[in-house]
């Protein structure tokens, strides 16, 4: 206990983190100043999620001797990350104890921020026993500013676009995730902050796969409704999607003869599209195969059997060495939803044997999971699921470990960009222009 | 083959940022040595507009980097990070004598920064840009809180910081042309301080019962940050500007009840008549109004009213009474105050006490009177109205726009370390 003259005069520690306002996909910095030097510390994140869910992460921190810490250049000693973490305050963030199940933290609204809390409480052990020593708050955006939100209702389709600031013209994207369904806008508002007029598309609800109308036509209506559009340069419309909707991705790329994407990222995809099928065919060869799904010692549900069955049959793949576009393929190595590196693998060798190897980037990171989302967002090892056949609420295991999940976020992110970046906007060189 | 440029990427970062942070404004995938000009349009609250411009050449790579490479013309010239916010001048057209100031905090100022072909200087508005962004500038942080404060007869805004606290506080005083200004406390809010801006000249009760406050206004403003359950008590500073600094100096001299843990005051100065009230005090201002002279642009210098500065004793705060560590920020071309003058003359008298110690002087050659956070335009006159006079004119505050810009800059960084210092 300090006398009333040291309380006086104690110093207040300062905790600062920079930048307070700032998109998902940038890094922050995060330090403790005033402290007394070897002092230690525990720095905790908290995020109140819109499903009304609490989030958190914390690391063990000890002060140098200027009485400072960095979350940039010092080591957690402990907490729900370990090491030099500049991130790992929001990467690591998972349901407070006493959490409902299977939980997973997708921004539905994101016209306002994610707001969490950072604070710095004293000592490790024990440390939410007291009130912390200082707290700020910051704000996750994945919108930036001048971003524009527009809902389509246009030519049957369903989505929302998103349009970069300026006069553009603009490359285009059309992004789709997977078999959960419903409209998921926050990959495509962050492509648009990155220049891309990006549409984020519905094309069935939450367990209505079965039902749902998905002719092939509408994934082509969705395509051309980016490329028409006044802001966007017509021949720079890439394809983007994840799980289910990397097979969209692909079969879009090999089968359309409409569409003629420019590039096509694949997250967690496979090429099982039964030629001249619809989407509706896609389920009927995964309930066909239910069988081969497993239960883990959790009792949760691990699907890549399913998928390698399915694989073993010609003719329920697409003809990969009919792709002309550059595609990369982002997948991980403990995927337990689906075996996308054994499809990767024959995707390579499909395209391989028509001489398109060169187009082909494969991008594959240990003990990562099939959830691979925008970096810094927490890590989803398995979470709640309704399958589409029995509409059973399951807990699918979506497979990674934490860290290198983390990682693998973060470092495809990056390379994504940069491969949009690549073949959608343009290089000065005159190579490029000839 | 096409000529123009396309797919230029532009990028601002962060995009949305406190008013006193850095960015960094990036251009890319441009032809090497292409010619640009980066152009900052803004539109402030009372609809006027406001523009700033670089001129660039791309490097080899096709890149433009404002925070390293030189500007080689515009609003402003060589390597000026910031350059694009503090230049920013009324777009041709404008009335005269504007001043750029944020009444509402609650909202950011936004800014369109924009990449145009070529090194252009005009008609801006008539062309379509290669590329454009938004961004924000805050000057409240996530989480700080403003708290209107009507309580013991006063007219302020308290701004709290997030956390639970307890926090240092800060009385903000602005100086002559009254109005309950927020944007500085909000911002000293966004680095941890509870600061209360207060309205002292034209609150709420002088309004109705037609009298200026006396001191006990500023003892209740105290008290009201003191008392506040999440302020630190003994840890109560006060930042005063311009006529601001003459209530602050008479406070932390003489005040009874205030006792402040620093003091820090910009670009004002201590001759006041000793015992005088507020009302007084600005009476004596009014009383040497004949000395008032003016630039070739019919703009007031007031400076010499309270020149040459008095040797009798009872017309000049005692700052050799002084307990606190005292912070002076002072521009060597202020127009509209003897700042520099009032400095050395404390100084002297405060070496003569003893008490220098306390004492830090930061001057600067070529700024003006309205030394204010950074990265906000400088206006080296605007039209004024001052309280009792209640006449419109243009007042000269001084100041070369690129050295009061860096003045603003220096100080208020020097400022904030010295309230760390004294407060944490």
């Amino acid at each position: 206990l300090l006398s009333p003259l040291q309380v006086q005069t104690a110093a207040l520690p300062i905790l600062s983190v920079f930048p307070s306002r700032a998109l998902v996909d940038e890094k922050f910095k995060v330090l403790v100043e005033n402290l007394p030097p070897g002092c230690p510390v525990t720095i905790h994140s908290l995020h109140h999620s819109e499903d009304q869910d609490y989030w958190e992460a914390y690391g063990h921190y000890i002060s140098d001797d200027r009485g400072k810490v960095s979350v940039s250049d010092d080591l957690s000693f402990g907490g729900t990350y370990t090491g030099k973490e500049p991130m790992g305050l929001l990467w690591s963030m998972r349901p407070v104890l006493g959490s409902r199940k299977g939980l997973r933290l997708r921004k539905m609204n994101v016209c306002t921020p994610m707001l969490m809390d950072i604070s710095v409480y004293s000592r490790h052990d024990g440390f939410r026993d007291q009130a912390p020593l200082a707290s700020v708050l910051i704000e996750r955006w994945y919108m930036a500013p001048g971003v524009r939100r527009i809902d389509i209702r246009e030519r049957g389709v369903r989505g929302t676009l998103f349009i970069p600031p300026g006069p553009g013209p603009f490359p285009g994207l059309l992004d789709m995730w997977g078999g959960g369904g419903g409209l998921l806008e926050y990959r495509s508002a962050l492509l648009a902050s990155h220049g891309y007029v990006s549409l984020a598309l519905e094309y069935f609800s939450p367990g209505q796969l079965q039902t749902a109308d998905l002719e092939f036509n509408y994934f082509e209506t969705a395509f051309n409704i980016v490329k028409d559009h006044p802001q966007v340069m017509p021949h720079r419309v890439g394809i983007f999607g994840l799980s289910l909707g990397s097979i969209v991705t692909m079969a879009l790329a090999v089968e359309s003869r409409i569409v003629r994407p420019r590039c096509c990222v694949c997250i967690s995809g496979n090429h099982c599209f039964p030629p001249g099928r619809t989407l509706a065919g896609i389920t009927g060869e995964v309930d066909m195969n239910y069988d081969k799904v497993r239960v883990d010692e959790n009792n949760y549900h691990i699907w890549r059997d399913v998928g390698l069955a399915i694989m073993k049959e010609p003719s329920s793949k697409l003809d990969m060495g009919k792709i002309n576009c550059p595609i990369l393929l982002v997948n991980g190595h403990d995927d337990q939803n689906w075996p996308t590196v054994e499809s990767a693998e024959d995707i390579a060798e499909m395209m391989r044997a028509a001489g398109k190897e060169h187009l082909l980037t494969r991008l594959e990171y240990p003990d990562t999971g099939h959830l691979i989302e925008p970096p810094f967002s927490p890590h989803f090892r398995a979470t709640n699921f309704i399958v589409n056949l029995t509409k059973e609420k399951v807990i699918m295991l979506w497979g990674g470990q934490t860290k290198p999940h983390s990682d693998a976020q973060e470092d495809s992110w990056r390379r994504i960009l940069t491969f949009l970046q690549q073949h959608l906007y343009c290089s000065p060189s005159p190579k490029a222009r000839l | 083959m096409d000529r123009k440029q396309c797919c230029v990427k532009l990028s601002v970062q962060p995009s949305r940022g406190l008013m006193d942070e850095k960015f960094i404004v990036l251009v890319q995938n441009v032809w090497p040595g292409f010619q640009l000009t980066v152009h900052a349009l803004h539109q402030c609250e009372d609809g006027h507009s406001w523009e700033a411009f670089g001129h660039y050449a791309a490097d080899a790579t096709g890149t433009v980097n404002v925070s390293e490479d030189p500007s080689l013309g515009g609003t402003y010239s060589g390597v000026e990070p910031m350059g694009l916010l503090w230049s920013l001048r009324p777009v041709p057209g404008s009335k005269p004598g504007l001043r750029m100031r944020k009444m509402n905090v609650q909202t950011p100022m936004e800014v369109t920064i924009s990449v145009y072909q070529g090194h252009q200087t005009e008609g801006f508005v008539d062309q379509v840009p290669l590329a454009g962004v938004l961004v924000e500038r805050w000057y409240m942080a996530p989480g700080v809180r403003r708290i209107p404060i009507t309580e013991g007869g006063l007219t302020a805004t308290l701004f709290l910081p997030p956390g639970p606290g307890p926090f240092p506080g800060l009385l903000d005083l602005w100086g002559g042309g009254g109005k309950l200004v927020e944007y500085r406390a909000s911002l000293l809010a966004s680095h941890g301080i509870a600061s209360l801006a207060l309205d002292y000249l034209t609150p709420k009760i002088t309004i109705e019962t037609r009298k200026m406050v006396g001191i006990e206004y500023f003892e209740t403003a105290y008290r009201v940050l003191q008392q506040h359950p999440q302020v630190f008590s003994s840890r109560i500073a006060m930042l005063g500007l311009s006529f601001g600094t003459s209530i602050t100096l008479k406070m932390a001299a003489y005040s009874e009840v205030v006792k402040l843990r620093c003091a820090v005051c910009v670009s004002g100065s201590h001759v006041q008549p000793v015992d005088g009230s507020v009302e007084q005090i600005l009476g004596y201002f009014h009383k040497n109004g004949g000395k008032t002279r003016f630039s070739e642009e019919n703009e007031a210098i007031w400076r010499d009213l309270l020149l040459p500065i008095p040797t009798d004793s009872s017309l000049k705060v005692d700052v050799g009474r002084l307990q606190c560590p005292l912070l002076l920020v002072v521009g060597e071309d202020d127009q509209n105050w003897p700042a520099y003058e009032s400095a050395m003359d404390m100084k002297e008298m405060m070496e003569r006490a003893g008490n220098s110690h306390l004492l830090t002087i930061l001057s600067y050659p070529n700024a003006g009177h309205l030394i204010e956070p950074p990265y906000t335009p400088h206006a080296r006159s605007s039209f004024f109205r001052t309280v009792n006079t209640r006449e419109k004119m243009m007042a000269l505050w001084g100041g070369e726009t690129v050295a009061h810009s860096r003045a603003q800059e220096d100080a208020w960084r020097k400022t904030l370390v010295f309230l760390r210092e004294n407060l944490f």
